[in-house]
């Protein structure tokens, strides 16, 4: 997949900046899209095109367990998260509901990517080539479960319990 | 293996489990309230239209239901939620649905101790963060979203990677000054917002035996601003005593081994522990509260799962009693029934009397929603757990995170102030 990275250079990003607590209510997911990332840049939904992608610090999405954050940040047509770490509610949430991929990277590697640049994921590889600076490099992949549920696009879909 | 890996082992039918295992694991309980509820009603609908059959869900006596966020509804959208869920609960035959206004209801991390909803040695999970908190019971209890809170009703069952375990072990005497909110502000300023996270926070030592159960449930309540996947305590006596008052129901305490192996062990001196308060806008951000004391606030917030339970009420009114509030002062009981013995025991009269405005129990303005949020730069001071940006209303206001002691003593002087200083 391939998209425009959208950078927002901070670590412990939280549940109420994506998605405030007033949009708790709202539950229809083009409208909680108007409000992604409100608490930060209200103009953040006007500025994603379809499969973009968010690059951020570490503990991305912090705080409340609310799905509405995945759900909100993926209406606006972000496919996947890059940050050194994720908070464990929000991890399993986007993964979970199939809503995009949250995909750790080493600290270094958010670094080097800059708002703006043109990347290309291929989570076969765990590789990333940010085709603006023509670099590549190396995802976390994975574990065996996660990649199992996003191969079929969230644990609604995922039938193999007995497996394992 | 340590009480957590016992607890999940047993539940994932395996005779023994390390960190980093993961593991499908039964569940014996599982909650969800009116934010995560239209959300997993919205999964089951989704389910439907992909053809599958939902005539029923694998355990309705398993699963329990509390209004607690948006009420009372604030507006019409709020009020069409709860009548959503009032319907698909009673569809699939849920019998412990706790409505406002029909009696007991609540936070639902209050009710879950307060209604003995989950019992030691169980699995629990909920639609909601602070899941964490009904850990002090001796239990597993993690949140989760409504996508996974919609498998467990479907399948009795959810993945877990298990976590390893960081050691807590709190020493000394507790001054009479010092609240577990104290303790779990201090622990969380020290190992960081991100410091737990995919752990689980364990707490012993002589101060456990110290603190009555609401107070061992603030230390759990907050393991979620670690980013902590679970909180626990091990039942003894005083679980044991909080529930026979309250339930009948039987259950076998599990207790971690002895040569349990712990990632991290962690020792406080809690009698050295001064009144801790969290500045905005980070739970990690620490100050103890007398560093504090030239900050004027425009509120006192006596609320929450964390900060509004019988014992938070009993001393913020020890405080408060013949004093008047110099603040905004806004206080709500955790749940029906801890409004009822406020009001047996006087202390609603003490709050009122002090000025102070009573309001129903509600999560409201604790996330922002409801019932006296913040405006453009109105500083707070709470008994909440969280203080991010425009958690409690605008962006550009501010809380300052406490115990249910400074937020009182607070409320007094109109500045943060340690109750030690309150007196004068």
């Amino acid at each position: 997949m391939r998209g425009i990275v959208h950078k927002y250079d901070r670590a412990n990003i939280d549940t109420d900046v994506i998605i405030p607590g007033p949009y708790l209510k709202i539950h229809d997911h083009k409208e909680l899209a108007k409000h992604a990332m409100e608490g930060i840049d209200s103009k953040f939904p006007e500025k994603v095109s379809n499969g973009d992608f968010l690059v951020c610090g570490s503990n991305f999405g912090c705080g409340s367990s609310r799905e509405h954050a995945p759900i909100a940040l993926s209406g606006t047509g972000i496919k996947a998260i890059l940050a050194p770490s994720f908070a464990r509610i929000f991890y399993r949430n986007a993964v979970d509901g199939g809503y995009l991929l949250p995909i750790e990277v080493e600290e270094d590697i958010i670094k080097r990517i800059a708002d703006n640049d043109y990347l290309d994921i291929d989570i076969s590889q765990n590789r990333i080539t940010n085709l603006s600076k023509n670099e590549s490099y190396v995802m976390k992949a994975f574990p065996a479960l996660i990649a199992k549920i996003v191969e079929s696009g969230g644990l609604v879909n995922y039938k193999e319990l007995s497996n394992l | 293996m340590t009480i957590t890996e016992k607890i999940l082992a047993r539940a994932a039918g395996k005779a023994h489990i390390s960190p980093g295992d993961v593991v499908f694991a039964k569940i014996d309980k599982v909650m969800l309230h009116d934010v995560s509820g239209p959300g997993v009603i919205k999964v089951f609908s989704q389910w439907e239209k992909m053809g599958k059959k939902l005539e029923r869900i694998w355990d309705p006596d398993r699963v329990w239901i509390t209004e607690d966020h948006f009420v009372p509804p604030p507006d019409r959208i709020s009020a069409e939620n709860l009548l959503e869920l009032s319907n698909w609960s009673e569809k699939f035959g849920i019998k412990k649905h706790f409505k406002y206004g029909l009696g007991q209801y609540g936070i639902c991390h209050t009710l879950s101790h307060e209604e003995a909803m989950v019992l030691p040695g169980e699995v629990y999970v909920g639609g909601d963060s602070h899941t964490n908190t009904t850990g002090a019971m001796g239990a597993f209890a993690a949140g989760l979203g409504h996508t996974d809170i919609a498998y467990v009703l479907m399948n009795g069952q959810i993945w877990f990677k298990i976590p390893e375990t960081m050691m807590f072990k709190l020493t000394g005497k507790k001054p009479e000054y010092i609240m577990a909110k104290d303790i779990i502000l201090k622990i969380i300023g020290d190992i960081g917002t991100d410091g737990a996270n995919y752990k689980t926070m364990q707490f012993s030592g002589e101060v456990i035996r110290q603190l009555g159960m609401e107070e061992r449930l603030t230390l759990t309540n907050m393991t979620t601003e670690a980013g902590a996947k679970n909180g626990i305590i091990e039942a003894d006596s005083i679980t044991d005593e909080y529930l026979r008052e309250r339930t009948d129901s039987s259950y076998f305490a599990i207790l971690g081994d002895s040569d349990a192996e712990f990632s991290e062990v962690y020792s406080y001196e809690i009698d050295k522990l001064e009144p801790i308060v969290a500045k905005p806008f980070s739970p990690g951000n620490i100050s103890v509260a007398r560093e504090l004391q030239d900050i004027e606030i425009d509120k006192a917030y006596i609320g929450s799962c964390t900060g509004a339970k019988l014992e938070d009420l009993r001393l913020a009114a020890k405080l408060l009693k013949g004093k008047k509030v110099k603040v905004r002062t806004e206080v709500l009981p955790a749940a029906q029934s801890i409004y009822s013995k406020a009001i047996k025991e006087g202390l609603i009269s003490i709050f009122m009397e002090a000025g102070a405005v009573i309001g129903p129990p509600t999560c409201g303005a604790c996330c922002g929603a409801h019932m006296g949020v913040l405006g453009k730069d109105e500083i707070c001071v709470s008994t909440t757990n969280r203080n991010f940006p425009g958690r409690m209303g605008n962006v550009e206001s501010k809380t300052y995170l406490a115990s249910p002691l400074v937020v009182a003593a607070s409320a007094i002087t109109g500045k943060i102030t340690d109750p030690r200083d309150a007196r004068n």
